[in-house]
């Protein structure tokens, strides 16, 4: 499929793809947004390129993805905006479904802590080296990863304590 | 403040662990301040929980604040006691279905959410707006803006100690729900936009309550600011209160009022622009400070810009159809519906599958919604229902920066601060 990118963008992928030729697995644009899939190990190394070299200052959301019955079936989206030229990227990676794990990234950009805490709270992926890798919505006493595919929409009877409704006659 | 003497004095009922956690994370940040004054032979230091049902924290926001006499030495928030899975919900709805929910999202701005979700529908489907739709939903959503602000306006300075105040806001609020009535029918969670374009056309009687709100608002806002600007009180109140540095504010992602009031005109109307932005004049207000002060000015004037960019649109309104007549994109009209009988099985397909993104398709929207960025990232697998739905809420990230800006500041400021940012728990909290 070609690309269609603006000059800012096409740099952008290009630098991505000379300096990480082998870690950079596809690059493909939908409904006009640009989405740069790269392998999970090269995250921290990409993002420091990303902010340092070519300005992506600003980290507007990080977000999972349930690939429901697909291999690597978490994947981790980062939204990503360059203010001196004016794009929005997306890079993707992917985890497995035992144990998903990530490195980081709240050291890059100190954002990323909040919208990490929401990942591993709804989707159950792990980040290394997070400085308070805690739920972020539901309690902590809640052992479900609410936006999995599996969980039901009408919740899990019992799963979460809830004050009585009959009133303490004692 | 040890995480065994905070347990020897709570005993939670519900969520033990939870609570146990919260406190200990308080007790984590920061460790190398808790290094140099270990022992409290005064006992200055206290935990002090400030919420969830706090009237000055705009909803159920729940603040722990370990404080050293008046000082706050380091705050965690605990958030997440609105969260009603809207994202899960989408997951099992059609994309119009799911749009009466992000009217509950930011419920002091509702038209600025529906044009949210239907842009970012429209721009994955491929929908075609007419001109006059986008004018509508420009009008709408300033006019939330200029409501959302208000509502800031008076809460936060009934936070600062002026009660009055609140109701001279609420005042110009009552106008504008009066308006939204008239324009959808409703006057909180109004629903007005479509997919493709808008529910119905403006009434006479809607533009003329729009012109005569747009040519007394101004003197109000005057009024606002005669009362304001030099007032004493308020002033030393807000300036120099809860400042965000200009060189953190992006890298913690503020966003909104809070960043332009760091000096970064960052308006995703400006570099991002939807609808018929383009073609309107409109600036960013900004200012250096980053304190409550800046973040005061820059929403009172963006009313006043808001004011001027409803008027060019009242202007420049061609005529026309209100929604895409494409019976595969949008909703057909009710006469079509009641008719002829393709216009009654349009409607019904419509109601019962959707609009029908392509199969993988992927796309990101956002709109520069009152309290900032507001995006929706919407992921189909070709049914009517979408696979992912994800909403940025820029109130979600503007809590971030909150935990970050309270350290340091008096624990009496907390309100006026939590005002200042204008959180709304209901996006925040999904």
């Amino acid at each position: 499929m070609s690309l269609k990118l603006t000059e800012p963008l096409q740099k952008t992928v290009d630098s991505l793809t000379e300096n990480f030729s082998a870690k950079v697995i596809e690059v493909y644009q939908s409904s006009g947004d640009t989405f740069i899939r790269i392998e999970a190990d090269a995250l921290r190394e990409i993002c420091t390129h990303l902010k340092q070299e070519l300005h992506y200052v600003y980290l507007s959301d990080i977000f999972g993805i349930d690939r429901y019955t697909s291999e690597e079936r978490f994947e981790v989206v980062y939204n990503l905006l360059s203010l001196r030229d004016r794009t929005r990227i997306f890079l993707k990676v992917r985890c497995e479904e035992e144990n998903p794990e990530l490195e980081s990234v709240t050291d890059i950009w100190p954002a990323a802590n909040w919208n990490e805490r929401e990942v591993y709270d709804m989707f159950g992926v792990r980040f290394n080296n997070h400085p308070d890798l805690r739920r972020i919505f539901m309690p902590e006493d809640f052992e479900y990863y609410p936006l999995r595919k599996e969980f039901p929409l009408l919740g899990i009877p019992g799963s979460i304590e809830l004050p009585s409704t009959t009133p303490n006659t004692d | 403040m040890k995480l065994t003497d905070i347990q020897s004095k709570v005993h939670s009922t519900f969520f033990k662990e939870h609570q146990r956690k919260l406190y200990q994370s308080l007790e984590d940040k920061h460790t190398t301040i808790e290094e140099l004054d270990e022992g409290d032979p005064l006992t200055t230091k206290m935990i002090l929980n400030m919420g969830p049902q706090h009237p000055a924290t705009h909803g159920v926001l729940r603040l722990v604040l370990q404080l050293d006499g008046e000082t706050i030495e380091k705050t965690k928030l605990d958030i997440g006691y609105l969260h009603r899975g809207v994202e899960k919900i989408a997951e099992n709805k059609t994309y119009q279905e799911f749009m009466p929910y992000t009217d509950r999202m930011d419920y002091l701005s509702p038209y600025s959410n529906n044009v949210a979700l239907c842009t970012a529908v429209e721009k994955i489907a491929a929908v075609e707006v007419p001109e006059r739709a986008h004018y509508i939903r420009m009008i709408g959503c300033e006019l939330a803006r200029i409501s959302s602000h208000l509502l800031w306006l008076g809460t936060m300075v009934m936070d600062a100690g002026a009660i009055s105040f609140f109701i001279w806001t609420f005042k110009e609020r009552e106008k504008i729900y009066d308006i939204m009535d008239r324009i959808g029918g409703h006057r909180f969670t109004i629903s007005h936009s479509r997919i493709g374009g808008v529910a119905n056309d403006l009434t006479d009687e809607a533009t003329a309550s729009i012109k005569e709100f747009v040519e007394t608002f101004p003197n109000e806002l005057r009024d606002y600011h005669k009362l304001l600007d030099r007032n004493r009180i308020f002033v030393d109140r807000n300036v120099g209160v809860g400042v965000l540095r200009t060189e953190e504010a992006l890298g913690i992602s503020a966003t909104g009022p809070v960043l332009r009031g760091c000096g970064y005109a960052l308006d995703i109307r400006k570099l991002f622009p939807y609808a018929r932005y383009s073609e309107v004049e409109f600036d960013i207000p900004t200012r250096l400070e980053g304190d409550n002060l800046a973040r005061y000015y820059v929403r009172m004037e963006e009313m006043g810009e808001s004011i001027r960019i409803i008027k060019q649109c009242l202007e420049k309104m061609p005529k026309g159809i209100v929604r895409s007549d494409n019976a595969k994109h949008a909703y057909p009209s009710k006469d079509e519906v009641y008719y002829s009988m393709e216009g009654m099985i349009h409607d019904f397909m419509m109601t019962d599958t959707g609009i029908c993104p392509p199969d993988g398709a992927e796309c990101y929207h956002a709109i520069e919604s009152p309290k900032g960025e507001l995006g929706y990232y919407i992921q189909s697998d070709g049914t009517g229902h979408p696979w992912r739905l994800k909403i940025k809420a820029p109130s979600f990230t503007n809590l971030q920066v909150l935990e970050e800006m309270l350290d340091g500041e008096m624990v009496a400021d907390t309100v006026v601060i939590i005002g200042g940012i204008d959180p709304v728990l209901g996006e925040a909290d999904k």
